[in-house]
């Protein structure tokens, strides 16, 4: 079996701009707040998933970066066997904030439970599970920065094994306004390589 | 009554984030969960601290949910002979 991994396609969300394979395919009013982004970008995409709006600014992002990847692929043809493994650098600290703001006045004491479920990092991966029926390997790293030489290591480790058909991976990062996502399907087909410096290239797109 | 109805609505869609959905849309009689308006377990707890915070009800036994979440009028029955 062919022993190369290919970028398939990748997804870029910064500077609010959803960006497919280099390719702006949304654009908003940079006078919107992140949240109005999301939002907007999710109605752009004419997603059709409620549970969206449940979700938080991470999750959000997470999701809509492998909804854009993702809905031209014919998961079947990959067994649904696709790794998720994201990293970023705020863990889920944007959302630890609120959830500890709830909690910080002891006479007005109401944890939100829609709040703290997604006080973990990776809950991220567990809306793109539910959503496209992964039952499939995943992880999250923290590091200080993209960190293409480990990702690149830890994605081929997972597709040479055999343990995934593919892998959905990259950067997640949201911290109160500041955000941006770096998502890629590495798989068999494509025409990039998936090497550490195309991936630092693409990042750097 | 008809005012207590409408306030669930409202902070109904305003607490679990039903962006989709207006006011209108939510009969007084529609079941809240499974294939009614879609909420889950984590919206059930949800509304359990709505009632605490909000109509000062203290859910002691969460299986109680199952019937006071059934529908909006059910709710408001429920808020109106416990409210503090």
């Amino acid at each position: 079996m062919n022993d190369n991994f290919y970028i398939q396609d990748y997804c870029h969300i910064k500077n609010h701009q959803l960006k497919l394979n280099g390719k702006v395919i949304f654009e908003d009013d940079r006078n919107n707040n992140l949240k109005e982004f999301l939002k907007n970008s999710y109605k752009s995409q004419k997603i059709n998933y409620s549970k969206f709006f449940k979700m938080d600014n991470l999750s959000k992002m997470t999701f809509l970066a492998a909804e854009i990847i993702l809905k031209n692929i014919a998961l079947q043809e990959l067994n649904n066997n696709i790794a998720l493994v994201f990293s970023n650098n705020a863990a889920s600290l944007d959302t630890d904030r609120k959830f500890q703001n709830s909690i910080s006045d002891s006479d007005n004491f109401y944890p939100s439970p829609a709040v703290f479920v997604y006080t973990l990092p990776n809950i991220g991966i567990g809306e793109i599970s539910i959503r496209h029926q992964l039952k499939s390997e995943n992880a999250f790293f923290v590091f200080e920065n993209y960190n293409a030489k480990f990702h690149q290591n830890y994605e081929n480790v997972l597709l040479r094994s055999n343990i995934s058909d593919a892998v959905l991976g990259g950067w997640v990062n949201v911290d109160e306004e500041n955000y941006e996502a770096f998502v890629y399907l590495v798989s068999r087909k494509g025409n990039i390589e998936h090497t550490n410096k195309n991936l630092i290239k693409l990042y750097k797109d | 009554m008809e005012n207590l109805k409408k306030e669930l609505k409202e902070k109904i869609i305003e607490n679990l984030n039903l962006e989709d959905i207006e006011v209108a849309d939510i009969n007084d009689d529609d079941v809240l969960f499974g294939d009614g308006l879609g909420l889950d377990s984590i919206d059930a707890l949800e509304l359990i601290v709505m009632l605490d915070k909000d109509y000062g009800i203290k859910l002691t036994d969460p299986k109680q949910g199952k019937s006071i979440f059934q529908s909006i009028n059910t709710m408001a029955d429920y808020i109106t002979e416990n409210r503090k």
